[in-house]
């Protein structure tokens, strides 16, 4: 290598090391932002697969999952509930940051997977089929949670996990910390807080703690007069026994 | 008798004559027929369409965004390595650098008229696929709000559009095209400044390659470098070595993330988009300082 080649190698060294600090500090901004959370690791690359790995460091994470995840739903089509799962775990490490890839995936093993469980005709035992089923509600829970703990600013999965805790574990105090939890974050619906509300009436000894909520909820105004609201409302004031003059103003027929 | 007509003073610096060879740059990679890449990119785009022809709104919308940015990743990086790769060597088999460099025409002209050539043809490459993934995208979008219009109840219709027109393309996108154009950008001045010193063009690709796929990594062998960890003092010199000299690519890999709706603030895009054009100013200068002693 003559002269000018090795003043260029020190100059790049010397570039190297001004860079560095930069280079740190805005890495660091860039994971307090999200990007860069996917964890490309030895256990991902034994999932993925050699060349899927590569591509994946190389830059084109998006598309590999996008791959895994058109696999998957050929998969869900032909209802490969294990081998779904695997693609979806592949494609939720890749992008972690997908809200519809967290959904996706708990959704078909909460909903699809757990009902097609417990109407297997090929297992004649029933207490078997209502274990695979909790254990497919189990699955769909934990994508939930992880996909919560990856997207923490989203309201959409606490959602989807309270629903979850509401329709099939009956779990109406979890339901309501979910609710709760998405009606504080940015974005959220509008029906959260209600139904946060809702559930905590539902909840064993915070019938208390849910009638204010109710109540605050009813003094916003108008807008907020819905049947279901005033059902609970209602009946709540009944099993609280709320003194007549601190009641509202709820008609009888509005919480048979 | 007149005078003689006044020599025309000849300039240090002239932008007409580094503009003349960067027309001239675009103009033979043009002809080298490499936009035939684009009726690739507009097949793969609209193929990925068919394809999910059965999926939600939403699923089509993120393959359709994920595809089409990828492959605006691809190809820029391709075109990038590719085009530059054959700059140099190919001029000097034309013969056509001894009859420029036979001019008056400094080789830092010579070398930045060719370099704006290839970062010319990256961006209107870019903006040709920029152009129709957004086509696509509009076109997918106004079929979506058009079916929900004639199936969503009126209940739900606000809502469900309001959907449909977030999942579509949003303004976030823009700064993540910018940050693939600044990745070419770098990939085509490194491979510029490998080409320099290189004796084949097609070693300048491979090291070039290699190059890109280690700048994906370079992160985790910086912090291994810096991390105050037992390594041997040989290992400890290779970490300190790929930290240093390859560039840091996942800096300029943020299209994955911003695909799915991770909002980039201004600051951070700053900062990211001033680094890629440091290295590029940085890469182009070593290689010019490499190829101002040349022998040609």
């Amino acid at each position: 290598m003559n002269r000018r080649g090795v003043i260029v190698i020190g100059l790049l060294l010397v570039f190297g090391a001004v860079r560095m600090p930069f280079e740190r500090q805005l890495e660091a901004e860039h994971r307090a932002a999200y990007f860069h959370g996917a964890q490309l690791d030895l256990g991902l690359r034994e999932q993925i697969g050699q060349m899927a790995f590569l591509a994946a460091l190389s830059g084109f994470r998006a598309l590999v999952a996008d791959g895994f995840y058109l696999h998957a739903h050929a998969l869900w089509e032909r209802t490969e509930w294990g081998r779904m799962k695997l693609n979806f775990d592949a494609v939720v490490a890749l992008q972690p940051r997908c809200i519809l890839f967290w959904d996706q995936a708990a959704w078909h093993m909460a909903y699809n997977a757990s009902v097609a469980a417990f109407e297997d005709k090929k297992q004649p035992r029933e207490a078997l089929r209502i274990k695979a089923r909790n254990e497919y509600w189990k699955l769909g829970e934990d994508f939930l949670i992880r996909g919560i703990a990856n997207n923490p600013d989203n309201p959409t999965l606490y959602d989807r996990l309270g629903f979850l805790y509401r329709e099939k574990y009956r779990d109406h105090c979890k339901s309501a910390e979910l609710y709760a939890q998405c009606s504080r974050v940015k974005g959220a619906p509008g029906y959260a807080r209600r139904f946060a509300a809702y559930e905590l009436a539902q909840c064993p000894g915070h019938e208390r703690e849910a009638y204010e909520k109710l109540r605050a909820l009813y003094l916003e105004g108008q807008q907020e007069h819905l049947p279901t609201l005033l059902k609970w409302l209602g009946n709540l004031q009944e099993k609280l026994d709320i003194p007549a003059a601190d009641r509202l103003n709820i008609p009888p027929s509005a919480h048979p | 008798m007149t005078d003689a007509p006044a020599a025309t003073q000849h300039k240090v610096f002239s932008l007409s004559r580094v503009t003349a060879i960067s027309s001239n740059t675009l103009l033979e990679l043009v002809r080298l027929k490499v936009f035939y890449f684009m009726l690739l990119f507009a097949l793969l785009i609209i193929g990925s369409s068919a394809f999910t022809a059965k999926f939600s709104f939403q699923e089509q919308f993120q393959v359709l965004k994920d595809v089409s940015l990828g492959a605006m990743s691809i190809f820029t990086w391709l075109l990038a390595v590719l085009s530059t790769a054959m700059l140099l060597p190919k001029d000097i088999e034309d013969r056509t650098l001894y009859t420029i460099l036979a001019k008056p025409v400094p080789r830092f002209e010579y070398l930045l008229g060719k370099f704006l050539g290839v970062l010319l043809l990256l961006f209107i490459a870019i903006s040709l696929m920029s152009a129709v993934f957004v086509l696509v995208l509009y076109t997918r979008e106004q079929a979506a709000l058009a079916e929900a219009a004639g199936g969503v109840p009126a209940e739900l219709l606000q809502s469900e559009l309001q959907q449909i027109r977030a999942g579509a393309f949003n303004a976030n996108l823009l700064p993540g095209i910018v940050i693939i154009y600044l990745k070419a950008a770098l990939c085509a001045a490194l491979t510029l400044l490998l080409s320099t010193f290189a004796s084949s063009w097609i070693f300048t690709i491979i090291i070039s390659v290699v190059v890109y796929l280690i700048g994906h990594i370079q992160p985790i062998a910086r912090e291994a470098y810096l991390a105050s960890v037992t390594v041997t003092p040989l290992t400890k010199v290779f970490l300190a070595l790929v930290s240093l000299i390859i560039p840091d690519l996942t800096a300029l890999s943020l299209v994955d993330d911003i695909v799915v709706g991770n909002a980039i603030p201004m600051m951070m895009f700053a900062k990211t988009a001033a680094l890629g054009g440091i290295y590029v100013g940085v890469y182009f200068l070593l290689g010019y300082f490499m190829f101002a002693s040349k022998e040609l």
